[in-house]
């Protein structure tokens, strides 16, 4: 770790920006209080997924070059969801000839860009927060995290710390809920057969919050929860780790 | 049935979903495959390095194509049997047909055989007067009920044994109506006695092929009933069918993937049955047909050699990736239309019927990646639904309205400052449309979305808006 505090650009991620800004103070506050600098850099807009995954390279590419200008001279790049860092860290050298200018500087990206909860625990070493926040839990891994970054025991690890969490594993707590982004909206009645399966282990647990690391996800979930008139509450990871109890959870009242 | 579907995927898709045995049959298997897999996986501690290796033969072996199947047709021809190279599944039937013409045959066996399905055989064979009888016992039900096979290994998964057992008894009229068949074996005993009579009369053995080996021109295939020994024995010619991908170098290669396939397919160590065929009966055999042919189908393989969709053909068809999707598993595997279901079926059925007619197909994935990690031959199937998707795009076959939205959407994201005052904007009027509820229930543009699921409302303004306020 360098001598003076790293710095550290906050990649907020289009759906934190738009649907849940809390999210995104939560992070800054973990960062901040690991002894991060935190800046957030105005040209960002989204990590490019959606043209990437719609198979539009010219425009994933352009999103791309975007992020990387907005991020040149930071130490990390810290994202919260395992969607957008695995994009970031995976799929942006795929989108750049090897050996050519925008490969290196998109690998140059990759190596310092990190979820939030596996920069805690693998940059920062942490395995602790101070924090309090009542909840009988359940944790869904989200895939991209999972898959492309490997983050597993990291939020697992960091939640146990927190005061009043106690967790409860579902069952196929590592397959997906069905949202994948454009998916959730082409096929929804696929979507939903999936999103079905995951609810009944979500209940099955007796879990009063569920939590996971990526804003798809939960809006996905507790889209379906809210739907069927569960009072099981959905949060995401960095708001539990950050204590932030205060703001309603996702899809619920004021 | 067996009409190709693949542009109707979305009213198979609602068919599926709205079918109660399939989805009653769908959940009762797919977790046996999975834990049967994870059991014989974490009991071969070298299991990971044996799929590098896996994936290193043929990798190999497909880099050398050209040369490995002129090796392997000398030594078939070596061994007194016939190579015959179809291009297309028309040329490949014809050469079936042929084969059983001049064996005069009126019956054949058939042990399991993908190649078969894709090159719809069976009609044809039916068409010329030729029956033929499935042998394979989920081969077998599904030929009862005319259909396709729905998953790659497990043909008949998608049934109930309800189902099967009402099969039975419509076609099985020959027994006593009042015979026990409340359980499995006994379904498969009743099977089994109905077969026994068809291997001793057939005049020719159709069977597939797992591998095909260069160094000695042996075929092998894989079974868990043994039917396909008795396909391939009994009769007086033996017909393999096998696609050109299906080649390896050596024995001692295919021995290797042999130690992946069974495990990622059943979660068995090896399967119960592993037959090699070298030529037909020499002087002296015990046994054997008088005649060995081996079709060799392309059917579009040959073009995808040295293209971004190579790897799709280190395929060894375990179905493992199958047995892990959970789109596979909402709705099974007719949904895909077509002869190959699933994650690696929604890459190889655009490459072999064109992308135009099989669009949906690497659409319909959220790209959750457990094919890929569980795929024994480590094949990316996630990255090349992808490349799907940018040939689709790359031809303007997306619907407009999604084409355009899509435009839209990234022409704004590249524009951070226009993109800032429009999602302050769209944020707003969500969250004033919540009426603080935190959530809407129809929401523009977002029905997909909201047929199914309350749409969770934006907190009112954007985190680079507050981002701002709290700065200065
Ligand atoms: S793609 Fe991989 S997992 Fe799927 S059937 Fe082929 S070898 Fe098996």
């Amino acid at each position: 770790m360098p001598e003076s505090p790293p710095r550290v650009g906050l990649f907020v991620t289009c759906l934190v920006d738009l649907f849940r800004p809390s999210v995104g103070f939560a992070a800054v506050k973990l960062l901040e209080d690991v002894g991060c600098t935190v800046e957030v850099p105005e040209a960002q807009t989204c990590c490019g997924q959606p043209a990437h995954n719609s198979g539009d390279r010219a425009d994933a590419r352009a999103i791309a070059l975007n992020v990387i200008a907005a991020f040149r001279g930071f130490d990390y790049v810290v994202v919260p969801s395992g969607s957008c860092g695995g994009m970031i860290v995976k799929h942006y050298p795929e989108l750049f000839d090897t050996g050519s200018a925008g490969h290196e500087e998109a690998l140059h990206l990759a190596r310092r860009t990190h979820e939030l909860t596996s920069f805690l625990t693998r940059v920062m070493k942490v395995d602790k927060v101070e924090a309090r926040f009542p909840a009988r839990a359940t944790y869904h891994d989200s895939c991209s995290g999972l898959r492309e970054l490997g983050i597993r025991e990291e939020p697992r690890k960091l939640l146990a710390s927190v005061e009043g969490v106690s967790l409860r594993e579902m069952t196929d707590a590592d397959v997906c809920c069905g949202f994948g982004g454009t998916f959730c909206v082409k096929y929804p009645g696929i979507s939903d057969k999936m999103l079905e399966k995951k609810l009944r282990h979500i209940e099955a647990t007796g879990a009063d919050t569920l939590i996971a690391g990526d804003m798809g996800c939960l809006m996905n979930m507790a889209g379906k929860l809210k739907r069927v008139g569960s009072a099981i509450k959905v949060r995401h990871v960095a708001e539990v780790l950050a204590g932030d109890y205060a703001t309603p959870p996702i899809a619920e009242a004021e | 049935m067996t009409e190709m579907s693949t542009t109707a995927f979305k009213d198979n898709v609602a068919k599926a979903l709205a079918d109660d045995q399939l989805q009653f049959a769908m959940t009762e298997t797919g977790p046996r495959f999975i834990a049967k897999r994870t059991k014989a996986r974490e009991a071969l501690p070298e299991f990971d390095q044996l799929r590098d290796q896996a994936r290193g033969i043929k990798d190999h072996v497909l880099d050398h194509l050209d040369i490995y199947l002129e090796r392997y047709e000398a030594k078939v021809k070596e061994t007194g049997g016939h190579v015959h190279w179809a291009e297309t599944p028309d040329e490949a039937r014809a050469a079936v047909l042929e084969i059983c013409r001049k064996a005069n045959a009126k019956m054949v066996t058939k042990g399991k055989s993908m190649i078969s399905e894709e090159i719809d055989l069976n009609r044809h064979l039916e068409e010329n007067g030729i029956t033929p009888v499935e042998t394979d016992l989920g081969e077998y039900i599904i030929q009862l009920r005319n259909e396709r096979p729905s998953h790659i290994i497990a043909p008949a998964v998608h049934l109930t044994r309800g189902q099967v057992e009402a099969d039975f008894r419509r076609v099985h009229t020959h027994l006593d109506p009042g015979r026990d068949l409340s359980e499995i074996p006994s379904l498969v005993e009743e099977a089994r006695g109905v077969l026994r009579r068809k291997y001793l009369t057939a005049d020719v053995g159709i069977t597939g092929a797992n591998f095909l080996i260069a160094e000695t021109g042996s075929s092998i295939i894989v079974t868990n009933e043994g039917n396909g020994d008795l396909t391939q024995t009994l009769p007086k010619v033996h017909i393999v069918l096998a696609s050109i991908e299906k080649l390896v170098p050596t024995l001692e290669d295919a021995t290797t993937i042999l130690r992946v396939l069974a495990r990622s397919a059943t979660g068995q160590e090896f399967s119960n049955y592993t037959t090699f065929s070298t030529g037909g009966r020499r002087p002296g055999d015990p046994d054997g047909p008088a005649e060995y042919h081996v079709i060799l189908l392309d059917n579009g393989r040959a073009n995808v050699l040295g293209t971004e969709f190579q790897d799709m053909l280190r395929c060894i068809r375990c179905g493992a990736c199958l047995n892990h999707c959970p789109v596979y598993n909402a709705v099974g595997g007719h949904a895909y239309g077509w002869v190959y279901p699933g994650p690696i079926g929604s890459v190889v059925t655009p490459a072999l019927v064109g992308i135009e007619k099989a669009r949906h197909l690497p659409n319909a994935s959220t790209f959750c990646g457990r094919c890929e990690e569980v795929c024994p031959m480590r094949i990316p199937i996630p990255k090349m639904l992808r490349h799907w998707r940018e040939k689709e795009f790359e031809r303007h076959l997306q619907p407009t309205t999604m084409r355009w939205g899509l435009g839209l959407w990234a022409w704004v994201a590249k524009r951070p400052k226009l993109y800032r005052r429009a999602t302050a904007l769209a944020a707003r009027v969500l969250a004033n449309q919540a009426h603080g509820k935190g959530r809407l229930k129809k929401a523009p543009l977002a029905s997909g979305w909201t047929e199914f699921r309350d749409f969770p409302a934006p907190q009112g303004k954007t985190f680079h808006r507050l981002w701002k306020e709290r700065r200065s």
